[in-house]
């Protein structure tokens, strides 16, 4: 077991706690900076798509995990991202200008959306993140002039101030130095007061409001940090896939972010980054075992969904911490070992709360 | 003349609309979760009756009605297995328990061989039959889906009036815990809440089902019945009811009137509108903040 004896207060807000934080971080940049020499360009590629995820996961998770607003609706910023930069890199922007502009527009968008967040709630919110993916989606597909309606957009390769990136490889590396800059801005944010702030409104409202956070101003803006994000992690995905589509970001793919940080675990950083894992390599575990069950089950095409569904519910029904959380109890039944109680985690059980009186 | 052709067109969408608002609502008073399974258990309802009347060969009425019965019976069965299990959990957690649902529900129809991955037409006995009154056009489908929802609509409200069982769900969607020192079996009726729930999407299936197809991705019209409780206000049976009119009549005269593209968003620019000004919805009642 290990014990922190803590001096000052500067430890509680370290971003490490201890040696072993630094020891696996490192190793864990290390090994991702090896990946270009290390892997097969297949699975690089896959690492790429988990690294871009990972920045709109961390965007959803600012926004769902530690503020309690749930958005149904963030592929249509990760939409928004993705168009504008298209656009601007087709009209011969460079790669850094074009790629805050996306965040910035994104951002803009999810600040109006997250008015009406200052009056709705709960389910409400839902639907009107909801209501506006859809209607984002209806305007990248009739938008025919700059969007290119249905038969989508081409996209050209990332070119910072004449020099393109051509290769997987660079784009890799370019992923890679944006999740991180995502990750260490997130951590930062969220020991700063307006993380704290963040936090206290997702545990309760009225308590925060009776602290004298300014509810209106916090809301708006994670949605417009999450929207930002999320507008990021669009931009690299069009031009990781360098063609896009409105039907790539409808419903289903909001729902899929959504799925990631369930899967990842609600609340945790480490969540956002799981979930990615957990997204991209589902597929293609599916793809793997397919062959190996009968034809009837193995080909059907409702088989992913089947097994998304399953994992979902399973996940809410016995691991409601996700990913993450399976990992904490792991580590903490190493740490105390032979003294881990079973009701260490139990959730607690509680009468339905109303949430028309919250 | 037009224009009334397409109102009528529009209050038969909306009624279907309406009937999966339904379902939202019985739930969502009762339990106080938002099903999004919703448009799934209607597919399920629609597929019910489809195998009822080509393969098992029942005449219409008894396929709608053992179709119907067996979504009552199943929506109970998904409350204790998985419902029960999370409640008190947050709302969201739910939410994507039943999206959750509505994957495997889908998933699983499309496995069926021969029926899962086609479209299929329900062979009902008013197919394609036209009425002309004075000029006006009226489909009979359209009809069968306004008189059936109207019917529905009477029986749900006589048994939230007058039978013991509706009044204990009302007391029960006001106060979960004074129904329960009450001595009503809060759990249990909500597990028939969920039956009810599933047996009006059900009943929304087959009727939609002769308008469009049978096939699995007929659910996603349930994303659509969203707008329309909003717009009702999420806790009225009524509202939810008037709220899948309105969206009804919207969609079709913007389709009509509106360039292309405001047909499909039109709920959702309604209930945007209808967040901004007014959230608690037509019928909703407002409650105050208590600490």
């Amino acid at each position: 077991m290990r014990f922190i004896f803590k001096t000052n207060y500067g430890q509680d807000i370290n971003l490490a706690k201890h040696g072993g934080h630094i020891f696996w971080y490192s190793g864990l940049m290390a090994l991702l900076l090896a990946a270009p020499w290390v892997f097969p360009e297949y699975w690089l590629a896959q690492l790429t798509f988990v690294l871009i995820y990972s920045v709109a996961g961390l965007g959803l998770m600012l926004l769902a995990g530690f503020t309690g607003l749930f958005s149904l609706g963030h592929a249509a910023f990760l939409g928004v991202g993705a168009y504008t930069q298209a656009v601007m890199t087709n009209a011969g922007v460079p790669f850094p200008i074009a790629l805050v502009c996306a965040a910035g527009l994104s951002a803009a968008v999810g600040f109006v959306v997250g008015l009406p967040a200052l009056r709705v709630k709960g389910i409400y919110l839902g639907i009107a993140t909801l209501s506006f993916g859809f209607i984002v989606e209806e305007v990248l597909a009739r938008w025919e002039s700059v969007t290119g309606g249905n038969a989508g957009i081409h996209i050209k390769k990332p070119d910072i101030f004449g020099w393109v990136l051509e290769t997987g490889d660079q784009f890799y590396f370019l992923c890679l130095v944006i999740t991180v800059l995502a990750t260490l801005g997130i951590l930062n944010l969220l020991r700063s007061p307006t993380g704290r702030a963040f936090v206290a409104i997702r545990d309760s409202e009225i308590s925060a409001q009776s602290m004298g956070i300014h509810l209106a101003y916090y809301k708006t803006l994670s949605f417009a940090l999450s929207a930002g994000l999320a507008g990021i992690a669009g931009a690299l995905y069009a031009h990781k896939l360098q063609f896009i589509s409105p039907d790539q970001f409808n419903i289903l793919q909001s729902i899929d972010l959504l799925l990631m940080i369930v899967v990842g675990g609600v609340g945790s950083v480490h969540g956002a980054f799981l979930g990615a894992i957990f997204l991209i390599t589902m597929p293609q575990a599916i793809a793997l075992f397919k062959d190996y069950l009968p034809a009837a089950v193995g080909q059907a095409p409702g088989l992913q969904g089947l097994i998304y569904g399953l994992v979902l519910i399973a996940f809410v029904l016995f691991e409601p911490m996700g990913l993450y959380g399976r990992w904490l109890k792991i580590r903490t039944y190493l740490q105390m070992f032979p003294f881990y109680r079973k009701g260490m985690f139990k959730r607690q059980k509680s009468f339905q709360k109303s949430d028309r009186l919250k | 003349m037009l224009f009334l052709q397409l109102v009528i067109s529009g209050i038969a969408q909306g009624c279907i609309y309406g009937l999966i608002a339904m379902g939202f609502v019985l739930i969502y008073k009762a339990t106080e979760t938002v099903s999004f399974a919703q448009g799934e258990l209607m597919m399920l309802g629609a597929f019910g009756g489809l195998v009822g009347m080509t393969m098992l060969g029942f005449p219409y009425w008894l396929a709608v009605i053992s179709a119907i019965g067996a979504m009552a019976v199943f929506g109970v069965v998904l409350e204790r297995i998985v419902i029960r299990p999370i409640l008190g959990q947050p709302a969201f957690t739910i939410v994507m328990l039943t999206i959750g649902i509505g994957y495997v529900a889908r998933g699983l129809i499309t496995m069926i061989p021969g029926i899962g991955t086609e479209t299929q037409a329900l062979p009902v006995p008013y197919k394609d039959e036209i009425w002309n009154v004075r000029g006006l056009v009226l489909n009979v489908e359209h009809m069968v889906v306004i008189g059936a929802t109207a019917v529905l609509c009477v029986v749900l409200f006589a048994l939230f009036r007058y039978s013991k069982l509706g009044i204990a769900m009302q007391a029960a969607s006001q106060n979960q815990l004074a129904a329960y020192y009450m001595g009503i079996p809060v759990q249990r009726l909500n597990g028939i809440a969920w039956g009810l729930a599933a047996a009006v999407a059900a009943v929304a299936g087959l009727l939609l089902a002769p308008i469009t197809f049978v096939h699995a991705n007929m659910g996603f019209i349930g994303l659509k019945a969203f707008p329309a409780a909003v717009v009702g206000g999420f806790g009225s049976l009524p509202g939810a009811i008037v709220g899948g009119l309105v969206i009804g009549i919207v969609e079709s005269l913007s389709g009509f009137y509106l360039p292309d593209g405001f047909k499909d968003t039109a709920a959702y620019i309604v209930v945007l509108v209808m967040l901004m000004v007014k959230p608690n919805g037509l019928f909703g009642d407002k409650l105050r903040k208590k600490v």
